[in-house]
């Protein structure tokens, strides 16, 4: 596969896991933000901002709906919705012979409307339905990619992508939430603890898979438990850096070229630090600093897979 | 309905098909239905205009959804536009294409045979066939390809060519397309949709195929492929999305199952040009390219260009990859150097043209000259290395003004300028809304030059849609319809 292919698939996939983590995290915090908590409306959203990595040009200015029009269809904002899904329908339409005409299809009707115009003023009237829609449209797209697409190559750097993506803002979220529960427990009114940890379940999509497991008693550590290190949850920090490995390690058995030492080294490392952890072990260390390594490996992973196979130099490949 | 008599011309659905002096492809001289038309108008006489209607919207949304698109430049992002699509194919029958099939096989021979003369010993240009001057002048003779052997001496291995039809039935090359000509995704496109709009049709006609012409392009590429290069790897050069046949260019790539590679995915080292792959640097052979001389090495060309690749053309000379089209053939499609090609068939292949040129005249030639600027409002005249309708004048439609600046720019430069006079070319009827009106036509067939030379029978029958209008040029409302030849 062209190198340029290969990036295209990946940035088109790292782009809508990252529109579809940007809004629910926007879905969640909106509909907490109705219930009287012990967090003020401003550290909410400025927690938010701090989980989606600080997008460049958004800040919080006490209006919630100015910030979500930022977020979501502001053109000038490079990470809002809107940006993301435009750039990743610019990458598919790069390698349009390469994905299925069901993907593309989807992507473009996403594009469509994300681009229709809106009003920033009216954003009030109508976010409460664009956000559903359009996460509903990321979910379709990632479903007929898994059901039309040949499961070869270039759906692997989409599972790379996606998943890579997945994993660092899974770890930055759990890290800003972190800083905000643990210790402030003592502090909290029962039921607004409730609803901070009930966020944060949220934000990841584990409410109801939490439940599944440990009933509607929500306790810090087994959440922590839960979404850092369950193998069997999509969202969890285990099993997307499972997925990263399994997709990278099938990238490397096909390209028929002498393994990927370095790479699958440190793939290595971070997936059985994952595996053979237990929550407590993670509690008594600096949970904050092991996950800002989690964020750190997975850049460095990223700069691997470019150095291989995209951004390699021309006397390393004439010499493999 | 019977269309066998005249009186079919008075169905409703012909109310507004006016002849006059333009050869019109389905009523004869004699006001009837030419016998090879009849079985189709009697088809589309039976459908309701309610139906006609509706199989038109949903090959229109099918090329929508399809994103059988180009773009439209001058907008920020590129807009994408579908290419309009006419439904009431264009017939020819087999005699005719039997005569112009002959004759583009001639043509591109003679062709073919005047660039490796040019490029070596110049026989043509010291018995003073052609002047020297005039092709040296030009703005597409690459110097660099003097001297370079090319496998199989193909220089065109993909041609293009205009014809038109005259008021006496006759074809005519308007021009030949000889650098990176494009449309053929829509002659195919065309007639997947035309088969699924009207299967019967089809069935009871005796339409000769099309569909064979991606296989064929590729063992075009592969018969030039550089010697000792057995299985070779076939790659297609576009520009990227931004360029108007991007959607060809990606049809072409999928159907022929090879890659489609920009200029940044190759990568020329000790003159071997690979692409690179997640499975690291892989050689290519041959590149179809659908970029523009100029563009394409910013080493020897344009130096600004950021759409070829740096170092190909060495590669090129060093015999290490075959790029079809060669460099340098624009020389052999320049306005100028048209108005000799039945000087050049006589000469390589002495035989006479079986396709006539259009009567041109050169500005270089003071006679011809004297009598262009005299006749300017009659006339058509042409910059001879542009293509794609830019830089005309088209006489009777034009102001006092634009005859002033047009005079001035050919007395600056009479090499750049030729003129033509004002044709008449045929009509073929064409669905206008729930009517059947005639509209003006060309045919562009497409010619691969290999081992051997193919034409698939047809090509592109490009309309000009609006009323009376005589431009085809799809940025200026031009469209298409399918176009049938006949088994008998």
């Amino acid at each position: 596969m062209l190198s340029r292919v290969a990036d295209c698939l990946y940035w088109m996939s790292r782009d809508l896991e990252r529109a579809e983590h940007t809004l629910r995290l926007l879905d969640v915090n909106m509909g907490l933000m109705l219930d009287r908590s012990s967090v003020s409306v401003d550290d909410r959203w400025k927690r938010t901002l701090h989980a989606l990595g600080k997008p460049e040009g958004v800040t919080w200015e006490g209006d919630l709906y100015k910030l979500g029009y930022a977020l979501t269809l502001d053109g000038d904002i490079p990470s809002s919705v809107r940006s993301c899904i435009v750039s990743a329908r610019e990458n598919a339409r790069r390698v349009r012979e390469q994905i299925s005409t069901e993907q593309w299809q989807r992507l473009n009707r996403l594009f469509l409307n994300v681009t229709t115009p809106r009003d920033p003023r009216d954003a009030e009237n109508y976010l409460s339905e664009f956000i559903p829609a359009v996460l509903d449209g990321i979910h379709l797209f990632q479903g007929v990619t898994d059901t039309t697409m040949t499961h070869g190559e270039g759906w692997q750097f989409i599972q790379v992508g996606r998943f890579i993506e997945r994993a660092s803002a899974t770890a930055s979220l759990i890290e800003v939430y972190h800083y905000d529960l643990l210790g402030a427990a003592a502090r909290m009114e029962e039921h607004s603890e409730y609803l901070e940890l009930l966020g944060l379940l949220r934000s990841c999509t584990a409410f109801e898979a939490y439940c599944k497991v440990y009933t509607a008693d929500l306790n810090y550590d087994r959440i922590l438990d839960f979404i850092v290190l369950n193998a069997e949850f999509p969202h969890s920090l285990r099993y997307s850096i499972d997925c990263l490995q399994q997709g990278l390690a099938a990238i490397d058995r096909g390209s028929g070229r002498h393994p990927a030492d370095d790479l699958m080294r440190l793939m290595g490392r971070l997936q059985s630090s994952l595996g053979f952890m237990q929550i407590s072990e993670m509690l008594t260390q600096d949970a904050g600093l092991y996950l800002r390594t989690i964020v750190r490996q997975c850049r460095e992973i990223h700069e691997l897979i470019y150095q291989r196979y995209i951004h390699y130099s021309v006397h390393a490949a004439l010499a493999d | 309905m019977n269309s066998n008599g005249p009186n079919c011309l008075h169905s409703p659905a012909l109310r507004d098909y006016l002849l006059d002096h333009a050869y019109d492809e389905m009523i004869g001289s004699d006001g009837h239905v030419r016998p090879h038309y009849r079985a189709l108008m009697d088809a589309m006489l039976a459908l309701s205009p309610e139906e006609l209607l509706k199989r038109k919207q949903s090959a229109d949304l099918s090329f929508l959804t399809q994103g059988i698109t180009f773009t439209v430049y001058g907008r920020e992002e590129g807009t994408e536009r579908i290419f309009p699509y006419d439904l009431f194919p264009r017939i020819i029958t087999n005699a005719e294409w039997v005569n112009i099939s002959k004759g583009l096989t001639q043509r591109i021979t003679a062709l073919n045979m005047f660039l490796r003369d040019i490029y070596h010993e110049g026989k043509i240009l010291s018995d003073g066939v052609v002047p020297r001057e005039l092709v040296y002048s030009c703005r597409h003779f690459r110097r660099q390809m003097r001297g370079m052997q090319v496998p199989r001496n193909v220089y065109i291995a993909v041609a293009g060519t205009d014809l038109l039809r005259m008021n006496d039935g006759e074809f005519v090359v308007l021009e030949d397309n000889l650098r990176v000509p494009s449309g053929v995704s829509y002659m195919l496109t065309n007639r997947r949709l035309m088969r699924r709009s009207f299967p019967q049709l089809f069935l009871n006609s005796g339409v000769q195929p099309v569909e064979q012409y991606t296989q064929a392009l590729s063992s075009t590429l592969r018969s030039v492929s550089p010697e000792g290069r057995s299985e070779p790897t076939i790659v297609l050069l576009t520009p990227g999305i931004y360029n108007s046949a991007y959607f060809e260019h990606t049809y072409l790539a999928r159907q022929m199952g090879i890659e489609l590679v920009e200029g940044r995915d190759l990568v020329i080292h000790d003159n071997i040009v690979y692409m690179r792959t997640t499975a690291g640097l892989k050689r290519v052979d041959v590149i179809y390219r659908r970029v523009d001389d100029d563009f394409i090495d910013p080493l020897v060309f344009r130096s600004d260009s950021g759409l070829g690749a740096a170092g190909l053309f060495n590669a090129y000379r060093a015999g290490n990859v075959t790029l079809a089209n060669a460099f340098g053939t624009g020389v052999a499609d320049d306005k100028a150097i048209y108005a000799y090609v039945p000087a050049i068939i006589r000469y390589y292949l002495t035989e006479d043209p079986v396709l006539n040129n259009v009567e041109t005249y050169l500005m270089t030639d003071p006679a011809m000259r004297q009598h262009t600027l005299q006749n300017l409002d009659k006339l058509v005249v042409k910059a001879v290395g542009e293509s794609g309708g830019y830089g005309m004048l088209i006489g009777p439609h034009s102001t006092a003004e634009e005859r002033e600046e047009f005079k001035r720019r050919i007395e600056a430069e009479p090499r750049n300028y030729i003129a033509q006079p004002t044709l008449s070319f045929s009509r073929s009827p064409c669905l206008i809304g729930d009517r059947i009106e005639p509209r003006h036509v060309d045919l562009r067939p497409y010619i691969l030059f290999g081992d051997k030379v193919t034409i698939v029978p047809g090509g592109l029958t490009r309309v000009a849609l609006e009323k009376g209008s005589l431009v085809v040029n799809s940025s200026q409302g031009g469209g298409s319809k399918d176009t049938w030849v006949l088994n008998r």
